[in-house]
């Protein structure tokens, strides 16, 4: 059994286990079972790091072997550049997660956590996955979980956004099934990516393939228009899948543009290039502007992911190899920073049972060293440089400047609308006189809470100032990449 | 293929006929109010008959016996083996559900059983008109009279009278059809048929009209069997209506029988009019799909909802039977109704789950067959919960789980004729299935988000929970090896195609 297999199946191991042994009384143990469950997994993923070949694009701990003989499905499996620090963010995240929920949830724990460590070996799945019908079984096997972390542990609107969440995604997913299948039969019988990379397609084919793809990648993204599930759902969810929800599961979307569209469908991406940095670019500002009238905390950092995404796939879209690695950091750097600011929001929720941001105020006088971190994680959102969410943006910025002046003056303006609905909020949450009775009351993090937020903030620092680890990897693949772009598969 | 008088191939029938009238005669010192000997002997006869019968489909064996009436062949063996199991898992889960319904004063839920079982055999192993024929009779009748069961029941008994009265139209239709085939035909005989048709013998004598109009009532009659739109009013109203566990059996084991006869007929009768059959199937399949699903959304009854959805799936299956003839050439036949197998066998595994559950969940005077039932199972058997979720997302043809692999096998059969219509049919049943998943969810909903309703403990016998448990694994389990029963069904169709 290789890592990778390793990696995917560990946490998928003791979630089974959690759920098929797992008791109510037992929550405790259930909690540090699901630790140590995670630590495994992440272990596991760190010699997939240190391992790594720097320089090469080609696909490295391979593992392949047939699965489904009737349709030449394979159990393949493989990392490059651009899906490594996916991998080790998804084992990462899912061990902050379950330290961050040892109190906040108090039923039926072995379900909660067994469904994470399902989701957690599921997501690095699809990020490993080399064969077009693996990629999809992973992808669509993350809903069953999500789907059951928001319905039971949600809040007050739980249902409804549980349904919003399963069936806006599946309809996607759907569509691009067929494409998948379409592909399959195009390349006479094979789901291999490799293959599908060499295929020559049509221009109307590409086209329509293109849709199908976008349909489950944009909506996952998810980009501007399709954006509107994301607000429902991270409202509802509990703290953590809000955490994992951001932090990973948007990633699969723009992770499938660059794995599935861009290198299966070059014209049909050059040609609605267009499309894709307009919506992009509407993400940014306009979704940056919705933020900034938000009521609601959660509410507020969601639609600032959605801003944020917008950057990511404005950069892939640039077609060049600044705007791309951009876009791929952006993405890890969001990670850790959006599951720190709903972690954030959690710390404060476990507390005061509340997300409005009008009940909050003056917060710093009371939880002195919490508000220390939050004030670093606010300023990751908004890109300050020295943070994580600075690297991607400006690269992003940078390449589209390139591109087109315009274009980069359109994305810098979020930059601005970043600060401005960031630090309004830390304003009215955090800074001025106690707002009331609940604030008083506070009282600052405790031992695990300062674990979570510092491991979360040495990642937010560390990537901020030194990124050179994570661009290194991504070179080689992301030439490669954009090396096949450039050759046109029309016949 | 070797013609000859082989008994042996007729082995299984005959083991079951005469186990029958033991088990019928058994039972008449039986005094238990479980009935626990004809349980067993039963359980023994059935557990026999399915090892036999896997040995004999695995060995994949084709021998036409008694003049050519029957036929044995291993999609035939693998089909009668799983419809064996089937009917076991139906009678262990409604075991205690038929006893506390006062259903096991007799013997009869067992005898009649075994009867229907009988008929599928004889419907899956049938390679002539009339054989096929009796069969569907042998097995209709014994379900009749098994719907009827609780004759006090006022529900049953209408829903008996329902099933019966079109049962028998539907019945009729496809007589007065393969009358006619036979009139255009001259033969009764699955390859003769088949024979007259591709020779053009039967267009020469200027009967193709009458072969045509012949053809539409057997389609019509098998779509009423298998529960398309139009000819589903029955379903919904059986199920209901019908005791669980019969519903169960109507709903699954019988299921993998009506397959049977579609294809023996359509396939190894009628091929040469794929092209018109086809036609019909997609009108049928596209009805299907869109009044199972939609009017699946609206139900409040459990087993009313399942009964819409396993309209909507015969939809799907029958997407997978249209697939297989493109422009006159047949190489994707195989493929496609192989599929279709995949599809129906998965099918029923998953409906063995779910109305497993209902009948576990079920206490005497309380049917459990409301979706509301269900509100926070989770809370009281996270087990029964799990094994009904699984379904419920198997259903919904969600991966990793079995119904996925099922719809995607149909979905390939389609896109690999490369036509456009066929495409837009995939796309169609995609966008259904969204729809489908909306039905399925909301069960999940009321088990997993909702608070119990209901707090009486659920008592179970060690047989249902431990089968229920293998049940709801398996549908697990398949989904993430599926390879192995995909390349089953594969290749029992091939070999009959060969």
């Amino acid at each position: 059994m290789g890592l990778l297999s390793l990696a995917i199946w560990t946490p998928i191991l003791f979630g089974v286990l959690l759920l098929a042994f797992g008791r109510d009384d037992q929550a405790p143990m259930v909690r540090w079972i699901a630790l140590v469950g995670a630590l495994i997994g992440l272990a596991v993923t760190v010699p997939l790091y240190t391992g790594f070949e720097i320089g090469s694009a080609a696909m490295q701990f391979v593992e392949k072997s047939i699965w489904i003989e009737r349709f030449n499905i394979h159990y393949h499996l493989g990392v490059d550049g651009i899906s490594l620090w996916l991998i080790l963010l998804t084992a990462f995240i899912t061990v902050i997660v379950v330290i961050s929920s040892w109190e906040a949830i108090t039923t039926r724990v072995n379900q909660y956590m067994g469904a994470f460590l399902i989701l957690s070996g599921l997501m690095i799945g699809v990020f490993s996955a080399q064969d077009g019908m693996l990629f999809y079984v992973f992808f669509e096997a993350t809903l069953i979980p999500m789907y059951l972390i928001i319905g039971i542990w949600g809040g007050k609107n739980k249902i409804y956004a549980a349904f919003k969440f399963f069936l806006y995604t599946l309809l996607g997913s759907l569509l691009m099934l067929v494409a998948l299948i379409y592909l399959y039969t195009q390349a006479g019988g094979s789901f291999d990516l490799a293959t599908w990379y060499t295929l020559r397609l049509g221009g109307t084919a590409q086209t329509l393939l293109f849709f199908a793809f976008f349909a489950a990648f944009a909506v996952k993204v998810p980009m501007w228009p399709v954006h509107t599930w994301l607000p429902d759902v991270h409202v509802e969810a509990p703290t953590g899948g809000s955490a994992v929800l951001a932090a990973i599961m948007l990633k699969l979307g723009a992770y499938g543009f660059l794995r599935f569209s861009m290198p299966i469908l070059p014209d049909a991406s050059r040609e609605w290039a267009w499309l894709m940095i307009t919506l992009s670019l509407v993400a940014v500002i306009y979704v940056g502007l919705v933020a900034m009238v938000q009521k609601d905390m959660k509410k507020l950092v969601a639609y600032s992911s959605v801003a944020h995404m917008g950057f990511v796939t404005l950069g892939f879209f640039l077609f060049s190899d600044l705007g791309m690695a951009g876009g791929i950091v952006q993405m890890v750097a969001h990670g850790f920073v959006s599951a720190a600011m709903f972690l954030s929001i959690g710390v404060l929720y476990d507390r005061v049972h509340s997300r409005e941001i009008a009940d909050y105020g003056g917060v710093v006088n009371t939880m002195p060293n919490f508000t220390a971190f939050a004030l670093l994680f606010v300023m990751a959102n908004s890109g300050l440089p020295g943070t994580a969410g600075f690297v991607g943006e400006w690269m992003v910025i940078l390449a589209a400047v390139k591109a087109n002046f315009w274009i980069g003056m359109a994305a810098a303006t979020a930059l601005i609308l970043g600060a401005s609905y960031s630090l309004w909020m830390f304003k009215r949450v955090y800074l001025g006189p106690v707002g009331n009775s609940n604030v008083k009351a506070l009282l600052d993090i405790n031992a695990r809470e300062f674990l979570v937020m510092a491991l979360l903030a040495f990642m937010v620092l560390y990537m901020g100032i030194y990124p050179k680890p994570f661009t290194d990897v991504m070179d080689a693949s992301v030439a490669e990449l954009l090396r096949h772009v450039a050759i046109s598969k029309l016949p | 293929m070797i013609d000859s008088l082989g008994w042996y191939v007729a082995f299984p029938e005959i083991l079951l006929l005469v186990m029958a009238c033991v088990i019928a005669l058994v039972d008449l010192g039986v005094k238990t109010p479980m009935r626990g000997a004809t349980h067993l002997l039963t359980m023994l006869t059935l557990a026999v008959l399915a090892v036999f019968l896997g040995f004999y489909a695995s060995s994949g064996a084709t021998v036409v016996a008694f003049g050519g009436m029957v036929v044995s062949d291993p999609m035939g063996n693998w089909l009668k083996c799983f419809a064996t199991i089937a009917l076991m898992a139906t009678l262990v889960y409604g075991r205690q559900y038929a006893s506390q319904r006062d259903m096991l004063r007799g013997g009869e839920l067992f005898t009649l059983s075994l009867f229907a079982l009988l008929g599928m055999y004889v419907m899956i192993s049938g390679h002539n008109f009339l054989v096929l024929y009796l069969g569907l009779e042998l097995l209709t009748l014994s379900s009749y009279a098994l719907v009827a069961l609780r004759r006090d029941d006022l529900k049953a008994t209408e829903a008996a009278m329902k099933y019966f009265v079109l049962g028998a139209l539907a019945s009729g239709f496809l007589l007065y059809g393969l009358s006619m085939v036979y009139g255009a035909t001259g033969s009764l005989g699955l390859p003769e048929v088949m024979r007259a048709i591709a020779g053009g013998e039967a267009t020469l004598k200027g009967s193709q009209q009458v072969l045509i109009l012949g053809l539409v009532f057997v389609v019509s009659g098998l779509a009423f069997k298998l529960g398309a739109v139009p000819f589903h009013m029955w379903v919904p109203d059986v199920y209901e209506g019908a005791p669980t566990v019969v519903a169960l059996l109507v709903g699954g084991a019988t299921k993998l029988a009506a397959f049977a006869i579609v294809i023996r007929l359509l396939v190894e009768g009628l091929m040469p009019l794929a092209f018109d059959w086809q036609q019909m199937l997609a009108v049928l399949a596209v009805l299907s799909l869109l009044v199972g699903n939609l009017a699946a959304i609206a139900q409040t009854n459990l087993k009313r909802m399942l009964a819409f959805s396993t309209i909507s799936h015969m939809g799907f299956l029958l997407l997978g039977l249209l697939a297989g003839v493109v422009q006159g050439d047949s190489g994707n036949a195989a493929n496609a109704y192989g599929s279709s197998m995949f599809y129906i066998v998965t099918y029923v595994l998953t409906t063995l789950g779910t109305f497993g559950v209902i009948l576990v969940l079920s206490r005497s005077g309380f049917e459990s067959d409301n979706i509301a039932d269900l509100a926070g199972l989770n809370q009281r058997s996270p087990l029964y919960a799990g094994v009904m979720a699984i379904c419920m997302f198997s259903l919904a043809g969600v991966p990793p789980l079995v119904g996925f692999y099922a719809k995607l096998a149909v979905l390939q059969a389609l896109l690999a004729s490369s036509q456009p219509v066929y495409i837009g049919l995939a796309v169609f049943a995609v966008v259904m299935s969204l729809i489908g998943a909306f039905y399925y969810l909301r069960v999940v909903k009321v088990m997993y988000f909702d608070a119990p309703t209901q707090t009486a403990a659920i008592e179970a016998g060690f047989d249902a929970r431990s089968l229920l448990s293998v049940n709801g694994a398996l549908v697990l389990v398949l989904g993430i090896v599926p390879g192995g029963l995909m390349t089953l069904c594969a290749q029992a169709i091939a070999s009959l195609m060969a």
